[in-house]
């Protein structure tokens, strides 16, 4: 009854795929590992290459699949799950010094990136690994954020479910306490606690999750509101259910999965939020790694002279973001518009 | 019209459910109230369904909703088996209405989109604490009685079903606790024209099967006709008529009855013979035709509410208030043109109506009680 | 350039299929059909029926796209409107075809006022000048009835009833003189008593100006009596299309009359039970292979459920076509037929009632 669109001619494209990838691939570990050239020119060299290889590989998949896919959300699914996994093996994975300073007395210094040496991505001015130091770092930013998002979202779904299914009173409370805890500007908040909180990782989680707070409780009680308008809802209270079972039963399983996805955009603000405080100097303190301290080692010329002390850890922080902001933005298409079917 | 009184009340029945001068207004901003129902008498009696008909803003869903006590009504009482519901503390309301349920609109909505097909029929039991293998066979012989194969529906979820099966599980839902009385508020509106009468053979054999009591709250005078035994007329909150179901198209007097079967598609040869308030309508079109539009709720006329867009609207019916009056065995009026003795103009098809049927066999509502 | 000029609308073998991510959807499934001035058209048949999408394809609004396909022609003022640009698609609406949809306020911006919707497409088409326009919007509002008309051109489209959009509504189709006007479920949004008002008026409007009108609905009632001719579509194609009175009296396709014998009628006894349907409309993603009501027909025979019947003639006495896609119809294939066609609703629906219980 009809015809797939637009017939691909399957050997071309995979042909020029298969080339676009080896070079590509050329290219990227060329300019990563040779030590020839000024780093500014290496760095061009290995983002033309992955562009090149990106090329290739969509190229590819449409050869072999026969049809479109998401080859971005893929990579940054493969770049989050990859980073997770590093973060939660860091311990036994073969890397580098992190954090004791002792320990790397003998290492070369401001060492910049390269492949086949035993700091791919460098070193720093203590000749501590990068490549360790940016994975250690993850460790922290995750856990950190993902606690924080972990507690507004259930501090603040639950506040947000409540106020949207009492309304009135109730309602009115919880608005003024969110409306103000927006009017405060968030980085002179996290500031202003900071200077009672020892920055340790729980403290700093607390003092994010009260970013996410705001902005789960209104999302919360406006998908409340919208539900409990709905006929199941009387439906329920008819057949004697009390509020507390409404809320719990009918009410919460249909607004988690909106709350859910907007978490998961909201991790990316949490890290970015967190790699501030740290840049700052507010948070986890050196010598132990934070993509955000990472990035402020960079201060005082060292990143004229040296630009992948800032570039690594910076990269690996653009990454995540872009990846937690794929992966939410997914998240929201497929959850949010769950009655949008066919 | 539209108008008030109790003549149409059975005292000496014994009604599962009666309603007494309900009043429901909801206010709207910068102090005004909506009259969405002035003053309703109901009674219901065992095994009886009494059709409500009207259109929309006449205030029939709110009236079947403050029965429910969704919200409670602003004035009146409301008594289910003798228990006054209006006023109850919510432990006691929620135990006690139980015993009366509800059908909706929108199937779909009506129908948490999480939960699957099993857990909605079994949530009414599950909130009283009943639980275990019987449970299953009962939500089995209920899906069963409401024509849905239960292993076929057992774990699909609401989107998974067209919108009559979503009708068939929420009427599950609503026997499954045992009610006495089910009110059904407009629930085949919603439907595709096959499934409304898969509908509503299926409600009238589930009344029977399970001794409900029905009220039947929808638009279509077709559809009230042939599910009631009574009918009550509605127009902007107040009743114009209530009567048997038997021959309501040709018996109905009051001149919004008259108008509301001449609307419908056959009501127009039934009703243009020998009828003089129809007979009006068709006269003045098409001039009638753009003004003939529903009063604002806000602010209702004087008198009889239907006199704006009535034909035989006259001073008297702006003055005062039509009261019912019963004009032949069970039929009820509330319209000041309307005699039983043939004075009013439009007396002669009404009289002529209830004349032309003295045994009167076909009063389901006497014949039930 | 067409054969018979007097031809306002010409459909031909109309496929609309929605490549959804779950597969093809055959929405409207190889229509056909064709209208002269002044003649009404109802459309009828069930939510997925295809009617809907067949009157937007019809008007060009569905058009061939990378998620929609549309096959076939329809010629619309000597136009293929799935041939042309989209661009000279537009200047057909207005001069050429019109539509009035189900909601009359989502067919009105709410921060637009009544006069400017009106006086808008006025100037568009026709150029007329600011005076010129406002005159003739004032006359279309008294066309529809539409009482203190100038008042109302001040107005907001949230300060009127349903009854008066739809009016509003109608009167904008009719602005630039429509030769063909398509009306997809026109009253479903509106009042019991004001939807006889505004079909009633459709009517008037299209016998005066000798206007071609195709009425959408899944309304049996609001087609019967106002409409010539009617085409009754069942998973996405026409099963029974003929004179209105003979399809709505003595129809031949097994699904036109058991939806007819489904509604309840006013003079039938209280109680009574109908002559439902069982079953639900096939899903498009996969329709049943041979005859798409096979499987909730009452007459369905092996042949039905590998064969699927072509629409043919069948013969009407006046004349007139009357197409059916039945192998077997009701009445022209004589004996079962017969009785049950002929005889009153009422008494069909008590010879079927056995089957109710079954589901």
């Amino acid at each position: 009854m009809f015809m797939p669109d637009n017939s691909v001619n399957r050997p071309r494209t995979l042909a020029t795929g298969a080339a676009l990838l080896v070079a590509g691939i050329a290219l990227t570990a060329f300019g990563w590992s040779t030590p020839a050239l000024v780093l500014a020119v290496k760095a061009l060299l290995f983002l033309l290459g992955l562009a090149v290889t990106y090329q290739g590989l969509s190229r590819l998949l449409l050869g072999i699949r026969g049809k479109r896919t998401d080859l971005l959300f893929n990579l940054a699914m493969i770049w989050l799950v990859g980073i997770v996994l590093a973060a939660i093996l860091a311990p036994v994975l073969p890397l580098g010094e992190h954090n004791n300073v002792a320990a790397t007395l003998y290492e070369p210094i401001n060492m910049s990136p390269q492949l086949l040496t035993d700091h791919p991505l460098g070193t720093n001015n203590q000749g501590l690994d990068l490549l360790s130091r940016s994975i250690y770092g993850a460790r922290t930013s995750l856990v950190i954020s993902l606690l924080a998002i972990a507690i507004g979202t259930v501090v603040g779904g639950s506040i947000g479910v409540i106020a949207g299914y009492f309304r009135k009173g109730t309602d009115s409370i919880i608005g003024i306490f969110t409306n103000a805890l927006l009017a405060v500007p968030p980085l002179i908040l996290l500031i202003a606690l900071s200077t009672f909180l020892t920055p340790s990782t729980r403290n700093l989680a607390f003092a994010l999750s009260l970013l996410s707070i705001p902005g789960m409780v209104r999302l919360a009680r406006a998908n409340t509101i919208a539900f409990a308008q709905r006929e199941f809802v009387m439906a329920a209270r008819l057949m004697g259910a009390t509020r507390f079972r409404i809320m719990l039963r009918e009410l919460v399983p249909n607004v988690v999965l909106p709350v859910f996805s907007m978490a998961v955009v909201m991790i990316s603000v949490l890290i970015v939020a967190e790699a501030s405080l740290s840049f700052l100097g507010l948070g986890i303190q050196q010598p132990d790694p934070t993509w955000g301290n990472m990035v402020a080692e960079g201060e005082g010329g060292a990143m004229e002279d040296y630009p992948h002390i800032v570039l690594v850890p910076g990269t690996f922080l653009f990454l995540t973001v872009f990846a937690f902001n794929l992966l939410g933005e997914k998240a929201q298409q497929r959850w949010d518009t769950r009655s949008a079917k066919l | 019209m539209a108008g008030s009184g109790t003549a149409h009340m059975r005292p000496d029945a014994d009604p599962v459910l009666s309603v007494d001068q309900m009043v429901v207004e909801f206010p709207v901003g910068r102090r005004q109230v909506v009259h969405a129902v002035s003053g309703m008498n109901i009674d219901l009696l065992p095994g009886e369904t009494l059709g409500i008909l009207g259109e929309s803003g006449c205030g029939k869903s709110s009236a079947g909703r403050a029965i429910m006590q969704e919200p409670s009504p602003t004035k009146g009482s409301v008594r289910l088996q003798g228990t006054e519901l209006t006023g109850l503390r919510s432990a006691d309301l929620r135990r006690k209405r139980a015993r009366m349920q509800m059908i909706m609109q929108d199937p779909v909505s009506s129908l948490n989109p999480r939960r699957k097909v099993h857990a909605l029929v079994a949530e009414g039991l599950k909130i009283w604490g009943f639980d275990g293998d019987d449970l299953d066979t009962a939500i089995r012989e209920t899906l069963v009685a409401v024509g849905l194969d239960p292993d076929a529906v057992w774990d699909r979820r609401p989107h998974e079903l067209s919108g009559g099966q979503c009708q068939r599980v929420c009427i599950a839902r609503a026997l499954m606790m045992n009610p006495d009385v089910l009110i059904c508020d407009e629930p085949v509106s919603a439907l595709d024209v096959s499934v409304q009468a898969q509908i509503l053979n299926l409600l009238e054999r589930t009344k029977q099967n399970y001794d409900l009591s029905m009220i039947f709250i929808a638009h279509d005078v077709s559809v009230v006709k042939n599910i009631s035994d009574r009918v009550m007329v509605l127009y902007l909150g107040k009743t114009c008529e209530v009567l048997p179901s038997n021959d309501m198209h040709v018996r109905a007097v009051h001149p919004y009855s008259r108008t509301l079967i001449a609307s419908i598609p056959g009501g127009e040869e039934i009703a243009s013979t020998d009828d003089p308030v129809v007979g009006d309508l068709a006269a003045e079109k098409p001039q009638s035709a753009g003004v003939t539009e529903l009063p604002s709720p806000l602010n209702p006329p004087s008198g009889c509410r239907f006199r704006t867009r009535c034909p035989l609207a006259t001073d008297l019916c702006a003055a005062e208030e039509p009261e019912l009056r019963e004009i032949a065995t069970g039929h009820f009026v509330a319209c000041h043109h309307v005699a039983v003795d043939g004075a009013g103009p439009a007396a002669a098809a009404g009289a002529a109506a209830a004349g032309a049927d003295p045994a009167s066999p076909g009063d389901p509502a006497v014949g039930v009680a | 350039m067409n054969a018979n000029n007097d031809l306002v609308l010409e459909v031909n073998d109309l496929r609309t299929t929605f490549l959804t991510p779950r597969g093809p959807v055959g929405a409207v499934d190889g229509v056909s059909m064709s209208l002269r001035a002044g003649e009404t058209l109802g459309i009828v048949g069930e939510s997925g029926s295809g009617k809907s999408v067949l009157g937007r394809t019809v008007m060009g609004l569905i058009a061939d796209n990378p998620t929609t396909r549309v096959s076939g022609e329809v010629r619309i003022g000597g136009h293929d409107v799935h041939a042309i640009t989209p661009r000279e698609r537009r200047r057909l609406w207005g001069p050429e075809v019109a539509m009035v949809f189900q909601d009359p306020m989502t067919s009105l911006n709410p921060v637009k006022k009544v006069g400017t919707h009106i006086t808008e497409a006025l100037r568009l088409h026709l150029k007329l000048d600011k005076a010129e326009a406002h005159a003739r919007a004032v006359e279309l509002l008294r066309q529809v009835f539409i009482p203190e008309a100038e008042r109302r051109m001040r107005q907001y489209p949230h300060e009127l009833s349903g009854g008066m959009r739809q009016r509003v509504v109608i009167a904008m189709a009719l602005a630039c003189d429509p030769k063909l006007l398509i009306a997809d479920e026109p009253t479903t949004a509106l009042d019991v008593t004001v939807q006889k008002q505004i079909l009633d008026l459709l009517a008037t409007l299209a016998a005066e100006r000798n206007m071609a009108t195709i009425l959408i609905s899944h309304d049996l009632g609001a087609v019967e009596g106002r409409t010539d001719r009617v085409a009754v579509m069942y998973a996405g194609r026409t099963v029974e299309t003929s004179r209105t009175s003979r399809v709505f009296h003595a129809p031949e396709h097994p699904y036109a009359e058991a939806l007819l014998a489904s509604i309840p009628r006013l003079d039938d006894d209280p109680h009574t039970v109908l002559r439902a349907i069982e079953g639900t409309p096939p899903n498009l993603l996969n329709p049943p292979v041979g005859c798409r009501f096979a499987p909730r027909c009452r007459f369905t025979v092996d042949r039905c459920r590998t064969e699927d019947p072509a629409l043919r003639e069948l013969g009407d006495a006046t004349g007139a076509t009357h197409l059916a896609a039945c192998h077997f119809p009701l009445v022209a294939s004589g004996d079962r037929a017969a009785e049950s066609s002929a005889g009153e609703p009422a008494n069909a629906a008590a010879t079927a009632s056995p089957t109710q219980e079954v589901n």
